[in-house]
């Protein structure tokens, strides 16, 4: 992304964050300062020797075999629910 | 100008497996709500998802049965929205370096064979299940983290007809490999539909038009029974298509806009870090193999070929698996194929309806129907008393040629004897015969039937109306 198509109220609002105006300048001061620092990166000359890192840790299949374990029971389940009812979390009206 | 539809499906297929895709929580349909959750498909703070190795072998699988490379580093990605149906805001798929790429599905439509190429066959999770009451919306977990393949096609896709097809395709394929039930009742298959119109022969594309979570192939159909004309209709009045999310009422019968919002589809995917790349190895490869089948329309084909059977039978012997195999046994035995095929597609078939009878529990063995089908093409016994003989071996499991014995039922093939009934019968019945001798053809089945009924059923029915027609019009 680059620095002018950032744009810190859209990021926000995409990430549910509800920031005051004055913790918009000051959070998107910060985030603009690692865009450059990726900037830099990607003025890195590579060729295609080097693969994109998927992941700090060189590690690769972990898996577990396809096997049941018990579950949560139902009031336990809903026991953070600030709303439940008929076994089912309870939520604002969802509108598509 | 001639307009075509271009038409690309995206299907949503739960996996076959034991338990969920990141935690051993069972992957079960119709438990009570929310009782097949736990911390990790909750999407509890600090759970770490680890995912189940079948679900990547059925991935791996169905990447073959399509004609798919599969690559050598797949990962996972996190898809992120905020909907009440996906706890820890984001949903687990696979963007960068899906599990399958390039593969295609061929099948037949009236006839003509086609081809749908695949884009991708990806793995990713189902969200929870969401009710929508008065004022507020309720969700269920026990959906969310059942490993979900995602099959995207390229849009070779002409017509809803073709896009029918090629979901019942699909869907046989999938079911073959023992993939995915894909009870379409219990949601096991959804669909997205992209479709866009444009001038014949032209290589671009219109704006397409998503009709979203469609949970029928029959709707998917009529949805684009009524979406292809809307547009062309659009487009002969002047206006263009809008790039827009549809929703398919199946009530109205018609699809409407759904107004999303613009940064709705922003998901800023990232890879998951709670997750390694999975590189498999030649070995892991090869197990997988082995769990290929054969393809439906392989199998037609091959029906058709070794046994020299009708496509409807053949057909059958495709849709209903176990049926087919069992006649594969059966003809294993020697016989003739097509009258086996009978036998079993009407008789047994038949009998396989009631809910305590199934092909393992058969009480006679599959020999038995080759000896059936030989007693009456060898003229022992009528066909119609092959069908009491069927029942009898059915309830009993008693031998064909035991029962006929047993029962006297062996068809009455002596002229003499014959000739008795026929006299009988033209005695009593001195109206229809007179009929006959009048040219009237059709009196002719009414004696042969009167001939049957005082043979009680044993005579040979050929012999019977040469008979007839002998002593009626010498």
């Amino acid at each position: 992304m680059s620095e002018e198509s950032f744009d810190m109220h859209y990021v926000a609002r995409l990430a549910r964050l509800n920031l005051t105006e004055e913790e918009h300048v000051t959070m998107g001061s910060q985030v603009e300062q690692i865009l450059g620092y990726i900037k830099q990166l990607q003025s890195v000359e590579i060729d295609e020797t080097i693969q994109p890192t998927a992941h700090p840790i060189p590690m690769s299949n972990v898996t577990r075999p396809d096997a049941v374990t018990a579950s949560l029971d139902q009031a336990k389940a809903l026991e953070n629910a600030p709303l439940q009812a008929n076994g089912l979390f309870m939520v604002p009206k969802i509108v598509e | 100008m001639d307009y075509e539809a271009v038409i690309g499906l995206e299907t949503h297929v739960q996996l076959k497996t034991l338990s969920k895709m990141w935690c051993g929580c069972a992957n079960q349909y119709g438990a009570e709500p929310n009782t097949q959750v736990c911390p990790v498909c909750l999407g509890m703070p600090g759970v770490l998802p680890v995912p189940n190795e079948q679900a990547l072998r059925l991935t791996a699988l169905t990447g073959y049965l399509l004609h798919c490379e599969l690559p050598r580093h797949v990962q996972f990605d996190r898809k992120n929205y905020f909907y009440p149906d996906v706890a820890k805001n984001y949903q687990l798929t696979q963007l960068a370096y899906p599990s399958t790429v390039n593969g295609h599905v061929d099948f037949e439509m009236q006839g003509e064979s086609k081809r749908v190429r695949i884009t991708r066959a990806h793995l990713e999770e189902d969200v929870g299940k969401s009710f929508h009451f008065d004022r507020q919306s309720g969700v269920d977990f026990n959906r969310g983290g059942v490993p979900l393949l995602e099959i995207v096609s390229e849009p070779d896709i002409t017509s809803a007809d073709m896009a029918h097809a090629y979901l019942n395709a699909l869907k046989d394929i999938l079911v073959y490999g023992k993939i995915s039930d894909c009870d379409m009742e219990k949601g096991m298959v959804r669909c997205d539909v992209n479709v866009s119109v444009r001038p014949k022969g032209s290589q671009t594309l219109g704006a397409k038009v998503e009709i979203k979570n469609m949970n029928s192939f029959s709707g998917v159909r009529r949805a684009l029974q009524y979406e292809i004309p809307r547009q062309l209709e659009a487009i002969s009045r002047g206006e263009s298509i809008v790039q827009e999310t549809r929703r398919w009422d199946d009530v109205a019968n018609m699809t409407e806009s759904m107004r999303t919002k613009e940064d709705a589809h922003d998901y800023r995917y990232f890879p998951c870090p709670d997750l390694v790349p999975f590189e498999p190895s030649d070995n892991w490869f090869e197990t997988v193999r082995e769990g290929l089948v054969e393809l439906p329309m392989d199998r037609k084909k091959r029906f058709m070929e070794q046994y020299q059977l009708p496509e409807n039978d053949a057909e059958v012997f495709i849709s209903d698996v176990p049926l087919g195999d069992y006649f594969e046994k059966v003809a294993s035995h020697g016989g003739n194929p097509k009258a086996l095929a009978n036998w079993v597609i009407n008789n047994l078939r038949a009998q396989l309806v009631e809910p305590e009878v199934s092909l393992d529990s058969l009480r006679f063995e599959p020999a038995a129907l080759v000896e059936l089908v030989e007693l009456v093409d060898t003229g022992k016994i009528s066909s119609k008393i092959a069908q009491s003989v069927f029942t009898d071996m059915f309830t009993s499991g008693k031998a064909p040629a035991a029962i006929v014995a047993e029962k006297g039922l062996v068809q009455v093939s002596d002229t003499g004897a014959i000739e008795q009934f026929c006299d009988q019968a033209i005695e009593a019945n001195p109206g229809p015969a007179e009929d006959y001798r009048q040219g009237k053809d059709a009196a002719l089945n009414f004696l042969k039937g009167q001939v049957m009924k005082l043979s009680r059923g044993k005579a040979n029915p050929a012999l019977v109306g040469k008979v007839l027609d002998q002593k009626l019009r010498p």
